[in-house]
């Protein structure tokens, strides 16, 4: 019963999501407030009724209802509860349930948030993610229902996929989505603007917080799954670039831009047109990252031609949903033009190069994510792009664009001065030379240019942030301007550190990182980069559902004991399939890295033996972008209506 | 012409020549990374290229992985039913790499017609089998029945972890 009353809910959810997308949108056009205010109700029962089908998916997974097809292909009576509770997500149907249940979670926030918008916005924002909604809803009851029964109901499940039973995993494809999912309202905001013809500055203040809120959430998702592939896969990498990767990459650097591209539009009210698109880009990038990873493309292009229903629907929906807003702004786009000028050296052209950089950026990931799969389709062979291609080309596209990440925040609008700013800067600038010169000298011979490169963009974006942060105190009163500065200028810094942190991460994992595979018997010992690892042989331990065999290896480090791992070769009992557990043994300048490889007879094993200096930093910086965004959005000018002559702040 | 005209101009032309410059090295990175996919027949039959690297997949034949005692080398054949060809590797094999199990290896081929794999990929499920491994046994006649079907029910439900666990970086 419980699945039906859940299709039930999901069924009235789609007749919900007609009137939303419908009512409040002809209201608007036709000035019936009546029919506009439809929105707000309609879009707190669209949710309600979403979570009710999601309660429903879940209560299947937690009674073992192996009646429910989607149940029995995704879990097992031995999973444990929590792994249940997030095996709903764990497939197609399921997370296109989670996806929902999010669109409809953002539209009840814009409905809370938007009160002091005018209300022909609000009801037009609301029918624009209503449609959204409507879209996905059809989808999943058509095509992709999570609810259908399997006759006779099997004893048994199959299980969900043993990559998918760990903490990293419970908490990334949700986060992922949110991220994805937030870039709609960011789209909405852009196509309900184009329906009014109006492009403006309050347009910009408006979607800003809602980008960054996407944005923040993007930023996570992504540190996180790159987390997990590096502890969980056992391969020591933390980026593949994987279709799947830059399936969330893409609208990562899309929504970067666009964070940057709607301050500029904010502030000066040029580039309106290039907001647009980008903000429906973004979107379109994540539905794109949505379908790739979860339609099963990327497996084969020809699963579609088994299923074509799915394919051609969901071709049509993104058609649709870029498609209308292009035409729309074919229409507008003679009162939309922005009159603004600028100067060659301002703080405009500076955001428009890091426009350029982010979205050449974009472009060439997703030709090389795209290309094979289109090749593929017409029939010209397989073909596959490897990392070196990606590394070729982001790496000197990135590069610019971290010098600009220091130089940009302290460059006036409109016209900057020269002069002036290389007096203000040109001490920052000298030390971060002077550093990573003497660091280079220090390293000669063990690390190349990049090195170098790399250390230098880092150290300048800290010292540029933290001089600006040092100079905006001054001005304020010392320390107890603490308070009267924006959050968003404390955002934008702490993000901008962000990357810095990530850069030093990078740069030093790449460089000074030692990976060994090898053979070992029990009582052999390795050295490497100063840690010695011996080899105490293998033992067997059982999992809640799982057994595993598990190496024990004993580390010291001139003489002095360090710790022990076990990294596990784990046996799923019900899907039958080996996988490794690494064994780490983390700290914040490295981390070591073991996984069990294969036995070789007479007790000797295959180990992975990985030496990873400052990889953490890595995720730690993800993480201060993060907080740089949540420090953005709280900042109170988005909230109150801005006061006229009040400084603002200028949010990453 | 007006200074203010000119300096756009300038401008213009900046974007112009950064955006070239970038295409310019998209295109030549993207034409060196390509990597071309030959089946064992292909490659017993002379296609494949010795000059660079390439994927070739197939089923690790039975009773056909030799290992060294005392290092990580290992050899092993592929074969696409109708052809085999012979792949050295040194380094750890994935959780999934056994004998009847479709692979999918990334190398080079030298003049003894022993492909040199710098990576051997196998996906983190035992029913998978890489579409290029599929359709190289579908071309040479020799996909089994029972797999043909997995095939195609196959694929399509993949979710984010089999994704992952395709390209394998060693």
């Amino acid at each position: 019963m419980i699945p039906e009353l859940g299709n039930l809910a999901l069924s009235l959810a789609l007749a919900v999501a007609v009137v939303l997308s419908l009512v409040p949108l002809a209201g608007s056009l036709r000035g019936n407030s009546a029919w506009m205010t439809v929105a707000h109700p309609a879009s707190m029962v669209l949710l309600l009724l979403l979570m009710l089908a999601y309660a429903c998916l879940s209560w299947a997974f937690v009674t073992h209802d192996f009646s429910v097809l989607y149940v029995a292909n995704n879990s097992h009576t031995e999973l444990p509860l929590v792994y249940r509770l997030t095996a709903v997500w764990g497939g197609h149907e399921g997370s296109l349930l989670l996806w929902l249940v999010m669109l409809g979670g953002w539209t009840v926030a814009v409905s809370v948030f938007s009160r002091a918008l005018p209300g022909v916005f609000t009801a037009r924002v609301l029918a624009v993610l209503g449609m959204v909604c409507l879209g996905f809803i059809a989808f999943t009851l058509f095509t992709s229902n999570p609810f259908e029964r399997l006759f006779p109901a099997p004893a048994e499940g199959t299980d969900l996929n043993p990559l998918l039973q760990d903490p990293g995993m419970v908490i990334h494809p949700p986060l992922l989505y949110m991220g994805y999912v937030g870039f709609a309202v960011a789209y909405a905001l852009a196509v309900a603007a184009l329906i009014g013809g109006r492009l403006d500055s309050a347009w910009a203040r408006w979607s800003r917080p809602w980008t960054t809120a996407a944005w923040l959430f993007l930023t996570a998702g992504i540190a996180l799954g790159s987390w997990w592939a590096y502890y969980e896969l056992g391969w020591g990498g933390w980026w593949f670039w994987d279709p799947v990767e830059n399936a969330s990459f893409l609208p990562w650097l899309v929504g970067t831009a666009l964070i940057h591209s709607l301050a500029v539009t904010e502030k000066r009210g040029a580039f309106k047109v290039w907001t647009v698109l980008l903000a429906i880009s973004a979107f379109a990038l994540s539905l794109l990252g949505t379908f790739l990873v979860r339609s099963g493309v990327l497996t084969s292009v020809h699963a579609f031609a088994t299923d074509p229903e799915r394919g051609a629907f969901l071709l049509g929906f993104f058609v649709l949903a870029v498609g209308v807003p292009l035409l729309l702004y074919a229409w507008r786009a003679p009162r939309v033009r922005s009159v603004v000028s600028f100067d060659l050296f301002s703080r405009e052209t500076l955001m428009l190069a890091n426009n350029v950089f982010l979205v050449t950026a974009a472009a060439a990931v997703l030709l090389g994510t795209l290309y094979p799969l289109i090749m593929d389709a017409l029939g010209q062979g397989r073909i596959s792009v490897g990392p070196p291609y990606f590394e070729a080309v982001f790496v000197p596209l990135m590069l610019p664009l971290l010098l600009l990440v220091g130089l940009g925040h302290w460059v006036a609008w409109k016209r900057a001065d020269a002069a002036a700013l290389a007096r203000q800067l040109w001490l920052a600038f000298t030390t971060a030379v002077a550093f990573s010169a003497i660091l280079m000298l220090w390293l000669w011979g063990q690390a190349g240019l990049l090195v170098f490169v790399g250390l230098f963009m880092a150290l300048w974006i800290v010292l540029s942030s933290g001089l600006a942060v040092f100079e905006r105190l001054r001005r304020h009163g010392g320390w107890r301007g603490l308070r009267r500065i924006p959050g968003g200028f404390y955002g934008m810094h702490l993000a901008h550190v962000g990357v810095a942190v990530l850069v030093v991460g990078v740069t030093v994992v790449s460089t000074f990182e030692t990976e060994r595979h090898v053979r070992m018997m029990p009582g052999d010992t390795l050295e490497v980069s100063g840690y010695a690892f011996r080899f105490d042989g293998v033992r067997e331990v059982a999992g809640p559902n799982f057994d595993a065999i598990e190496g024990v290896l004993h580390v010291e480090r001139k003489g002095r004991y360090v710790t022990t791992l076990t990294p596990q070769k784990r046996y799923y009992r019900v899907q039958r399939e080996p996988m490794t557990q690494a064994s780490r043994h983390p700290r914040p300048w490295r981390d070591l890295f073991t996984a069990l490889g294969e036995p070789l007879g007479g007790g000797a094993w295959t180990l992975r033996i990985h030496f990873k200096p400052m990889v953490h930093w890595i995720w730690a910086g993800a993480g201060l972008m993060v907080l740089g965004g949540l420090l953005a959005i709280s900042d109170r000018r988005y909230r109150i209506r801005r006061r006229s002559g009040r400084e603002g702040g200028e949010p990453a | 012409m007006h200074p203010q005209r000119k300096r756009r101009l300038y401008g213009v032309l900046f974007i112009v020549i950064g955006v070239s410059i970038a295409t310019a090295l998209t295109m030549t990175a993207f034409r060196e990374n390509l990597l071309f996919f030959f089946s064992p027949s292909q490659i017993v039959a002379g296609e494949a290229p010795l000059e660079r690297n390439f994927r070739v997949g197939g089923l690790v034949v039975e009773g056909s992985v030799r290992r060294e005692q005392d290092s990580t080398e290992v050899s092993f054949e592929l074969t696409d039913g109708a052809h085999e060809v012979r792949v050295f590797y040194d380094g750890i094999l994935p959780d999934l790499f056994r004998e009847g199990q479709g692979i999918v290896a990334v190398g080079r081929l030298g003049e003894d017609q022993v492909l040199r794999a710098s990576q051997v990929l196998a996906k983190h499920d035992e029913n998978y089998m890489p579409p290029e491994v599929a359709e190289a046994l579908k071309a040479a006649g020799k996909m089994p029945q029972h797999e043909m079907k997995r095939y195609q029910k196959d694929g399509y439900t993949r979710d984010k972890g089999d994704n992952k666990g395709y390209p394998d970086r060693q």
